[in-house]
């Protein structure tokens, strides 16, 4: 007999006679607290991931390229993953060579394997999009593709976010429901709530564990 | 000198090593500080009672009912999985898990491996198996990673490395890494990230363990704050989940409430920085991410607790570690005593079902059954009912068929005879009152010593008179009126 058969075969033994329980899932209680007025979700996400030692920026869509710019040239910052297959991939690379600034942008067009060292070791900061953002817990929420693959996220010691206001949910709960995750997931989805981070010494929170020593989220109000 | 505990044999000493504990001033103020601290944290995190209570008891009932149909999640759990390109593999025993993770390691020719955090792994003792096979086995969660380097054992099992304080930290790195010393805990970190970040380049083989396993959409979902858990699972070409079958759930939106009862049970944050959602491998049109992703799911003694309507509660165990935070006596003898994997309430409750209760037949009672543990549980495990259950199994006589594994193991015949005693005298008035009789009329003779109860305590003498006979001649002065 297999390990499966038999694994299976003493569960099944062991429930011979009784029925499941009925799905008693009650959505209120995921919902009902984590509630907010339109106006109020930026104002919560922004204070719990600043408690977290998040850089929040409001910023719009027609400026924000500008304020990336900044961030890095504060940071002395030399490049930046960004995807160019992207919108906001191309309007940064617009005005960075409008603006002839010295940052050099890279992207990830390869398979990880081409480049890993490079990757690991000189990429200074990324910029990503976002799906959208939850309210009740401070979060990003990530969907890496080809064109923003999982690593870019994580490797680079400063990340960037662009978080769409109007992709800011109530609650976990409502986004997956509004999205309809449950008929499909992409390979990976990612909920970020601020810098990598750890407490496994005296409990002393120290920021940069392996992730990113940084997470900087521009809210893009009018989008 | 903190607790040493050897890697692989473990002696059910349970009374040595507590005394050591409780003798070490050091030890017992890392723990308390640490618990005090969690303690106030979770309580911050639920500020509304009422919130916290009917989350605890979704949370309760999403695991009970997925218990309840565990065999036919477990198959649907596979079967997505599978179409989602996840090889899902089986496991009776951890030797069997072990030989299926170095048969997929060998497969591949890999010679390292990057661990995230994985308390399964820890049961199986995966990384002396692989090591004694050529395979390094490196922990990457800082906690672990620590525990590692000092050739120890994590000693809780959401703040592995909890005994130690940073000066213990700067000289183990000092020692082992030759790095100078500091207790900057940020540089101490520091270390740990570049050590680290090759071996996550370089790795061929990510393991990693698993938090919830959503049957529905056929995923994996680990939560963590450090990133190494992202690491360990997208980096390395190939990446190896190992997780106990009672982490499924049914649906998606179960893991909303989870994740919220966990990460503020655990740590008292409303979320941790990173959850991660595992649905397969990487697509061909995708540029990283493991090319393989395999789940080992583990039995180890844990049908055996299902088997056993009241025990299967074990199983709705989200692995907060909340139950040792807020455990008086973990606080004082920390989770080296416990010899196990689990330490604390948890640990009792379930190392029985893997090693036998015969392997930690002191647990049960090194308890003051004050209700804690069951009280911050948020899946309302009764654990304080568990114990006293755990307590009846270890006396049971030993020749009788034992219904939890290693049962019976302080059975004693003196003891049982005592008790017959007891029984005897308490259900026959004539002899009941002549054992009082001569008991307050010979009570200088009673022993001056009664085993371990006197080593602590004085002896107890029998009063002048019994409480029958002062009422009765109360009664009889009294006309036979009570007052
Ligand atoms: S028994 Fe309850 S409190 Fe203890 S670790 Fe498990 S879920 Fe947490």
């Amino acid at each position: 007999m297999s390990a499966r058969a038999n694994i299976l075969g003493k569960l099944r033994n062991s429930l011979a006679g009784t029925t499941p329980r009925p799905d008693e899932f009650d959505e209120r209680l995921v919902t009902a607290p984590w509630r907010y007025a339109p106006e109020d979700r930026i104002d919560r996400l922004r204070s719990l991931m600043e408690a977290v030692h998040t850089e929040v920026h409001p910023c719009r869509s027609d400026n924000w390229p500008e304020l990336v710019a900044e961030l890095l040239n504060k940071r002395n910052l030399t490049n930046l993953l960004c995807a160019p297959s992207r919108e906001h991939g191309r309007a940064l690379q617009a005005y960075f060579e409008a603006t002839e600034q010295k940052v050099e942008l890279l992207a990830y067009d390869q398979p990880v394997e081409a480049w890993k060292e490079e990757l690991f070791w000189n990429v200074e900061a990324s910029l990503t999009g976002t799906l959208g953002g939850i309210a009740a817990t401070g979060t990003l929420v990530l969907w890496p593709d080809r064109h923003e693959p999982r690593l870019m996220s994580l490797v680079p010691p400063v990340h960037i976010a662009l978080l769409k206001a109007s992709e800011i949910h109530d609650n976990l709960y409502d986004m997956m429901v509004a999205q309809d995750w449950a008929a499909g997931l992409p390979t990976n989805v990612l909920l970020v709530s601020g810098p990598s981070k750890t407490a496994d010494i005296e409990q002393v929170l120290a920021y940069g564990a392996h992730g990113p020593r940084e997470l900087i989220v521009l809210v893009l109000e009018d989008a | 000198m903190s607790q040493r505990i050897p890697v692989t044999e473990l002696t059910p000493d349970f009374r040595g090593r507590a005394e050591e504990a409780l003798a070490d001033g050091q030890l017992r103020n890392n723990f308390r500080v640490a618990m005090d601290s969690l303690m106030t944290k979770r309580a911050n995190a639920f500020p509304d009672a009422d919130e916290r209570e009917g989350l605890r008891e979704l949370g309760n009932r999403i695991k009970a009912g997925a218990l309840s149909r565990l065999p036919d999640l477990l198959e649907q759990l596979e079967q997505k999985l599978t179409e989602n390109g996840v090889k899902v593999h089986w496991a009776e025993t951890v030797e069997e898990a072990n030989s299926l993770v170095h048969g997929i390691i060998e497969a591949r020719k890999g010679s390292q491996v990057v661990k995230g955090k994985s308390m399964v792994s820890e049961e199986m003792e995966m990384n002396d198996y692989l090591a004694e096979r050529g395979v390094e086995c490196l922990e990457s969660d800082m906690g672990e990673y620590i525990v590692q380097l000092d050739n120890e054992k994590p000693s809780h099992i959401i703040m592995p490395a909890i005994h130690k304080n940073a000066r213990q930290v700067s000289k183990l790195f000092h020692d082992k890494l030759g790095e100078p010393e500091t207790e900057d805990v940020n540089q101490l970190i520091q270390i740990g990230r570049r050590t680290l970040r090759r071996k996550f380049m370089e790795a061929d083989v990510g393991v990693s363990g698993v938090n919830f396993a959503i049957a529905e959409t056929g995923t994996l979902l680990l939560v963590e704050n450090e990133g190494n858990g992202r690491m360990s699972t997208t980096a390395p070409p190939v990446h190896i989940a190992v997780t106990g079958i009672e982490k499924v759930v049914p649906n998606l939106r179960d893991v909303v409430p989870l994740v919220s009862l966990l990460t503020r049970s655990a740590l008292g944050q409303p979320i941790t920085t990173y959850v991660n959602l595992i649905s397969g491998p990487r697509k061909p049109d995708e540029l990283d991410g493991p090319e393989e992703v395999h789940l080992v799911l583990l039995d180890n003694g844990r049908t055996g607790a299902f088997a056993d309507a009241q025990m299967r509660q074990t199983l709705n165990c989200i692995r907060c570690g909340a139950c040792m935070n807020h455990c008086p006596v973990y606080t004082r003898v920390g989770g080296h005593t416990y010899g196990e994997v689990y330490p604390g309430p948890i640990g009792k409750i379930i190392t029985p079902h893997m090693a036998g209760l015969d392997k930690v037949p002191d647990h049960p009672s090194a308890s003051s059954l004050c209700g804690a543990c069951g009280e911050v549980c948020p899946v309302k495990i009764p654990i304080p009912e568990l114990l006293q259950r755990l307590r009846q199994e270890n006396v049971k006589n030993p020749e009788q068929p034992q219904q939890v594994k290693g049962g019976g193991a302080k059975y004693s015949r003196t003891e049982r005879w005592i008790w017959r005693g007891w029984q005897m005298l308490n259900t026959r008035p004539a002899l009941y009152r002549s054992f009082l009789w001569a008991a307050t009329r010979f009570r200088v003779l009673a022993p001056k010593k009664a085993g371990s109860w006197t080593e602590n305590h004085s002896a107890p003498v029998p009063a002048r008179r019994s409480l029958h006979d002062l009422a009765a001649r109360h009664l009889d002065q009294n006309g036979g009126r009570p007052s």
